[in-house]
């Protein structure tokens, strides 16, 4: 079997430049046309947010699955699993496991109560202000973390599958994804986005299916022999055994936990994904999308098993390790491998429609909390008029998307792997506790609201930056310094906690009560749907 | 602008503390949280069984069953197999038993009806 191995010679990598330019300028010259024929009916606030509500429940789902499987997950988990062999299995695992909360909890709630953003729900029975604003950053922060995590991911993505190594010439690609993410959002909104993202699933996950076929059928459709070639080719019996990556101390195993309990329960907080439960028309449709979603993440984790035990059979771990892109180019060599130029070409499209659609659906929700939150409830005071909410809304997509571009030159190269966490651990922590709290206890205050938002992010954000991901190892983000007090690397398993906690506290110690009749109020619509918001018939 | 969502607040002027206290909207409320809440504890603890057992019992979950397949292997699809289960599980009981009660108080409130009870649901709907 090893004499097999080195088949993936990654020189020739750079033969198949301009293929899988030409298939990813295809992909942006369909979906654009797409976006600019969806667009024509964009006149409200509630087109440009909300698609006009118009979506059914499978397209939403699959646009979920879209805005969920980022690179991180399609490149991040595959080749986790081809290098850390178990370990990578068991991240997906929290990954999927954490859609029954939004299925359970979430969605259909959310989708009755609010209108477009977070802070809709959020605010609703509360003090609009304070709950308005503490949301609008916790949206604000967790969309900038993860944002700066997809472009900076997409410098190492464009050396692996342009062959473009020099610091200006990515420079240059991330240039180039910027400004057409910003195009597709403004021209767009969220209909066109929400068609970019249920394009790009598609292709994704036949992609993923495609390949895992494959793979199953090298080894006759057996598991256990799949498994038995990547023993072989790792020469490592450990790589089916939990502990590879985080069994190795009993710091790294309370890290998994952490990691664990972050992805969990911040799934269902994160912004952009709640955001995407106000385009359908009902409750009962953000039900479908859930299940959807569920379907199509489950199963493409499925794949992403098999891929990355066939990545660590058929490419080898050293070969993805040493790699231009690292653990991430094991799913493009794994492609390479099977189908050559060709099927590399396809999923390094596939990979970079990603990055740009999981992009273009984190700056809309950004966009939106700005212009809806933080401008036309606070700044206008709800004053505004939709019309000025919306440019407002447009301004702000520009403006994250130069920071965006900027952030992603700067960050490319460093090691920021971390942000996706933090920005899951800061979901669960600032988000999640509110959320549950304000849906189910009738008690909850303001003071309990505020507390534990600014607690859960704040918390969050600084035991990152005390832990060895940001100093102090030789993996850090800074490496010259040493300020890891915290000995973890994902801050979840304090700072949710702390967040449910403060949530409780500042309730019980606030002396003032919250209106009746508005918890009354919110606690029918969001049983019932009544009074909900409609689609925008056109 | 002309059609920003035809106006949600055709449910402003209900009294939704008179809606919130009847036996219907009640019994809604039990239906709803006697499934969403012990149903969200058992996978969560289903779940951190598992990641600790992962973390801790790593010789048990490397016992090899059937070829190359382990325990761990099997547990990990089995979260798969529970998270479908419970999604569907969930499904059908909104189908059954959340929807119906659900949709007739919408439809009591939103037209001029009065509850089950007899109560006035004050203020109506156009």
């Amino acid at each position: 079997m090893i004499g097999m191995v080195p088949a993936v010679n990654v020189a020739a990598l750079k033969d198949t430049t301009l293929l899988n330019m030409a298939i990813f300028g295809l992909f942006v010259a369909v979906t654009m046309i797409i976006v600019i024929r969806a667009s024509r009916n964009n006149k409200t606030a509630a087109d440009y947010y909300a698609a006009g509500r118009s979506f059914t429940g499978p397209q939403n789902g699959t646009a979920i699955a879209g805005d969920y499987l980022s690179a991180a997950s399609f490149l991040g988990i595959t080749g986790a699993i081809a290098v850390n062999g178990y370990d990578g299995f068991m991240y997906s695992i929290g990954f999927l496991v954490a859609w029954l909360v939004a299925l359970l909890l979430v969605a259909e709630l959310l989708r009755n109560t609010g209108k477009f953003t977070m802070a809709d729900v959020l605010s609703f029975r509360l003090k609009q202000r304070p709950v308005r604003i503490a949301a609008a950053i916790s949206t604000l922060a967790v969309c900038f973390f993860y944002l700066l995590a997809q472009m900076a991911g997409a410098g190492s993505l464009i050396s692996l599958l342009l062959g473009i190594s020099d610091w200006g010439g990515q420079a240059l690609v991330i240039i180039v994804v910027g400004a057409l993410m910003i195009m597709y959002v403004l021209i767009g909104g969220m209909k066109g986005t929400t068609w970019v993202q249920i394009i790009k699933a598609m292709l994704l996950i036949a992609g993923a299916a495609v390949m895992t076929f494959w793979v199953l059928a090298i080894y006759g459709f057996n598991l256990s022999d799949l498994l038995g070639g990547a023993v072989e080719t790792a020469n490592n019996p450990a790589v089916l055994n939990p502990g590879l990556q985080y069994g190795k101390s009993d710091t790294s195993k309370l890290d998994f936990m952490s990691l664990g309990l972050a992805l969990v329960l911040g799934t269902a907080a994160l912004p952009h994904v709640l955001m995407r439960f106000y385009t359908v028309p009902t409750a009962k449709e953000a039900r479908k999308s859930v299940v959807w979603s569920i379907w199509l993440i489950g199963l493409f984790y499925l794949f992403t098993l098999v891929l990355g035990y066939g990545a660590a059979a058929l490419v080898g771990a050293e070969t993805i390790r040493t790699a231009p892109g690292g653990v991430n180019s094991a799913a493009p060599l794994l492609a390479f491998h099977l189908g050559g130029p060709l099927l590399l070409g396809f999923i390094s499209a596939v990979a970079f429609a990603t990055i740009l659609a999981v992009v273009a659906g984190l700056t809309i929700t950004a966009a939106a909390s700005f212009a809806h939150d933080i401008y036309a409830n606070v700044i206008a005071k709800g004053k505004a008029d939709a019309d000025t909410e919306v440019k407002v809304a447009r301004r702000t997509v520009v403006v994250i998307g130069v920071l965006a571009i900027v952030g992603g030159i700067f960050a490319n190269g460093q090691n920021v792997a971390f942000l996706v966490a933090l920005a899951f651990a800061v979901a669960a922590s600032a988000n999640l506790p509110t959320i549950i709290y304000s849906l189910f206890w009738r008690r909850f205050t303001t003071q309990g609201a505020v507390w534990s938002m600014y607690g859960g992010l704040a918390s969050a954000i600084i035991l990152i930056a005390l832990s060895p991901v940001v100093s102090g190892t030789k993996t850090s983000m800074i490496q010259t310094a040493n300020f890891a007090v915290f000995p973890l690397n994902n801050p979840g398993i304090v700072s949710i906690p702390l967040a449910f906690f403060l949530g409780w506290l500042g309730t019980v110690l606030d002396r003032k009560l919250e209106d009746t009749t508005k918890q009354a109020e919110m606690e029918v619509r969001s049983l019932t749907g009544v009074g909900a918001e409609k689609a925008v018939d056109h | 602008m002309g059609n920003d969502a035809p106006t949600p607040d055709a449910a402003a002027s209900v009294d939704f503390k008179q809606v919130q206290s009847t036996t219907q909207f009640q019994e809604l409320r039990k239906r709803h949280r006697s499934f969403v809440f012990p149903m969200a504890v058992a996978f969560l603890l289903w779940y951190f069984a598992y990641v600790l057992l992962a973390d801790y019992a790593v010789g048990f979950m490397s016992t090899k069953v059937w070829g190359n397949i382990n325990i761990g292997l099997i547990l990990g699809l089995l979260q798969f197999v529970s998270t479908f289960a419970i999604t569907g599980w969930y499904v059908s009981y909104s189908n059954r038993r959340l929807d119906p009660i659900a949709s007739e108080i919408r439809h009591e409130i939103e037209g001029h009806e009065f509850d089950k009870d007899g109560n006035r649901v004050s203020g109506t709907a156009q």
